[in-house]
């Protein structure tokens, strides 16, 4: 019964139903969506290199600001973690393919779509959006560029294929689990999706509420957000991170089940505290819903509530403080090695606990005055989603490339990758704490002189970093063209799992007959 | 159950609370946004016409209400109060004007959106009558003095010696075309 995937290129890809090729596609489709909005990235410091305008205008600087958050948010990161999750979870809990398969088809093909409509704005008259990832209204709306409404399409696109996604994985993980294969024996990577995947169904709709109240605004003369007609501005602050807290913790959780799937096996030790794990997962989840207006400290808000929403931020600092306990005590008088996917965990752990940090320096209301919509703020954020999701998602394609595609990935090349990234991103974005707390604001094409040596040195990581990801381009397609073929369905000594109890590489079909989990 | 009724219960179940969570962001938070604002005074918003009732002045205290007007983004017109600031007790009646001119040679409407600093205040500030409760037509030149009758609440905490009323002026003329017909 078992049958391969169809010889014809078009109708193997088009019409894949199969959880890996779809899984494939994602991980394409997104690291293609990570050098595009890399090469923003790269515009914005190349830009930012020296002080006043050389090469480009301050209004396509805004817009290349505002695309290279909302590429790496939706177009990098997001799909890159449902990639992962259609290889793996069918994978790990011993399942045949997805629950809902054409369904898997639809929401991975309204992506790309999504992203041509987004990304064409930058070709037409009036720019591409230029109002900041955050798309704060009235920016958004009144003194929006005409094409808005592409962006407005777009987000509802991207907001139905993770919501379809979503949907998908809640499905396979609740329906489809091998037998006995109990909650709470569960991979951390399947657990901390499940819960991602209830984060998603609640927010996006959110997010797409959003911009439909954008929508109406600016071509059906409603009011939401235009305080002429009664409405308020800051209601869109409001609604929007009500989407927007939650969406940190769609983006990290994923990557803590990454490595909390590698960091035992590289220990050789089981994780420790699996249960306290889970919990931790699940109150992030929890609290990310509460603590919304902690993005919001300068928008005047009455003492009573920053006070609250000071004090249910720095809460969040307990489960992820759980959390870094487990991965350190796991690896504490462990059988340690240090190949590639490792090497990024641990990094990981490293950086992603200092931008925990800064985000708890963040949440006292009283600083934030200070340092809100500073460099800080930015160096924060990219500690936690680059040096965390980022990080995860290279040490998870590192990590499971092997089982994937039957061959192993050069050491050495990963190895010299690792060393560049985590440099490179720590000469990038350690200086930027520094230009924040001087004072310097985010978002603008140019700044003060006393910025100009901090700034040079953050361009030069960041090219540095950029380069990096190109020998990671190139470690992976060398493996899969001509990487060393392995057989070993363990591939890696310390693992456990379903997953490496399947041959290498993983056959098209795998667990048409359920395991039995004893 | 077949596995595939099994999935499309979930996906059904599921899909709804999406659709749920949608309607939730349109139809619930902002109506909520509001009501929360109207309950804690934050926002600065003041209430609707406040009906008159037999109140005793107090008189053994003076607060200052100021007086700010600003026009919103492209706003045209010559906007500003007559008197910048008066001296009043609470529990008295005062009527005060705002002067407002459209020195644009097209017919526009106005709509004055009022706020009142600080927050702790915006409850006991008590309009009688504002030309905030309507929207302000004027044609090409036309000028007009508009006012506002408020009445400070008795109950007013003792902490709060000055109020800000501010409003700022928003062109709304594309939004009501019917308007500036009937100017003519």
């Amino acid at each position: 019964m078992a049958h391969g995937p169809s010889q014809n290129f078009f109708s193997r890809w088009l019409f894949s139903t199969n959880h890996k090729d779809i899984g494939t596609l994602y991980l394409w489709f997104s690291f293609a969506m990570f050098l595009l909005g890399g090469f923003f990235a790269m515009v914005i410091r190349a830009e930012l290199f020296q002080p006043g305008m050389q090469l480009i205008k301050p209004e396509f600087f805004v817009q290349m600001t505002t695309m290279h958050g909302l590429v790496m948010v939706f177009g990098a990161i997001m799909p890159a973690f449902v990639g992962l999750a259609n290889w793996m979870i069918p994978m790990m809990i011993g399942a045949p393919d997805m629950a809902l398969p054409r369904m898997n088809n639809l929401s991975f093909w309204i992506l790309p779509f999504a992203f041509a409509i987004l990304t064409s704005t930058l070709f037409m008259e009036g720019g591409g959006p230029n109002f900041g990832w955050t798309f704060y209204a009235p920016l958004s709306t009144t003194y929006a560029p005409d094409t808005v409404n592409y962006f407005i399409f777009g987000i509802h696109i991207m907001g139905a294929s993770s919501i379809m996604g979503s949907i998908n994985i809640i499905a396979t993980v609740m329906n489809m689990r091998a037998p006995g294969m109990t909650y709470m024996k569960m991979p951390m990577f399947v657990w901390t999706w499940l819960i991602t995947a209830f984060l998603l169904v609640a927010v996006m709709p959110v997010l797409a509420g959003a911009v439909t109240m954008m929508l109406m605004d600016i071509n059906f003369g409603t009011s939401f957000f235009d305080a002429a007609g009664g409405g308020d501005p800051v209601l869109f602050q409001h609604v929007f991170w009500f989407f927007g807290h939650p969406e940190v913790y769609i983006i990290i959780l994923p990557a803590f089940g990454v490595v909390s799937q590698i960091i035992p096996t590289f220990s050789r030790k089981p994780l420790f505290g699996y249960s306290s794990m889970v919990y931790a997962t699940a109150s992030i989840a929890f609290l990310s819903f509460i603590v919304w207006a902690h993005h919001m400290f300068t928008v005047g808000m009455p003492i009573a509530g920053e006070l609250y929403f000071m004090y249910a931020t720095m809460l969040i600092a307990v489960p992820t403080g759980v959390k870094v306990f487990n991965w350190i005590t796991t690896m504490y008088k462990g059988a340690l090695t240090f190949e590639t996917p490792m090497l990024f965990s641990i990094a990981f752990v490293i950086l992603f606990t200092f931008g925990g940090f800064t985000g708890m320096m963040l949440s006292i209301a009283a600083a934030d005055i200070q340092y809100h919509d500073t460099y800080f703020v930015v160096a924060h954020f990219h500690y936690v989603m680059v040096a965390g999701a980022v990080f995860s998602g290279t040490a998870a394609v590192y990590y499971w490339l092997p089982k994937w595609c039957g061959k192993m990935y050069d050491e050495t090349m990963g190895k010299v990758q690792f060393w560049i990234a985590f440099i490179a991103f720590n000469i990038t974005f350690m200086p930027q704490h520094f230009l924040g707390l001087a004072g310097m604001p985010r978002r603008y094409s140019d700044y003060g002189l006393q910025f100009a040596d901090w700034n040079m040195v953050s361009s030069i990581g960041a090219f540095l970093y950029g380069g990096a990801q190109l020998l990671f381009l190139y470690n992976v397609i060398r493996t899969i063209g001509w990487g060393k073929p392995i057989s070993d369905p363990q591939v890696w000594e310390g693992a456990q799992g379903l997953e490496w109890t399947l041959p290498t590489p993983a056959p098209f079909h795998t667990f048409s007959t359920p395991p039995v989990i004893k | 159950m077949s596995g595939t009724s099994i999935h499309r219960n979930l996906l059904i179940k599921l899909l709804m609370g999406a659709v749920a969570m949608f309607a939730f962001a349109i139809f619930v938070l902002p109506p909520l946004y509001d009501l929360f604002c109207e309950v804690t005074g934050i926002g600065g918003k003041t209430g609707g016409a406040y009906a008159a009732s037999e109140i005793t002045i107090d008189t053994s205290r003076k607060v200052e209400v100021q007086f700010v007007a600003t026009n919103n983004a492209t706003m045209p017109w010559d906007f500003y109060p007559m008197e910048h600031k008066v001296f009043v007790h609470p529990g008295e009646s005062r009527e005060i004007t705002f002067f407002a001119r459209n020195k644009t040679g097209r017919d526009m409407v106005a709509q004055a959106i009022p706020n009142v600093l600080p927050n702790n205040a915006a409850d006991y500030f008590h309009k009688t009558e504002c030309f905030c409760f309507n929207n302000q037509p004027l044609a090409a030149g036309e000028q007009a003095e508009l006012a506002v009758v408020f009445v400070l609440d008795p109950d007013l905490p003792v902490s709060v010696n000055t109020v800000t009323l501010s409003y700022t002026l928003f062109d709304i003329t594309d939004r009501v075309p019917m308007q500036v017909s009937q100017i003519q």
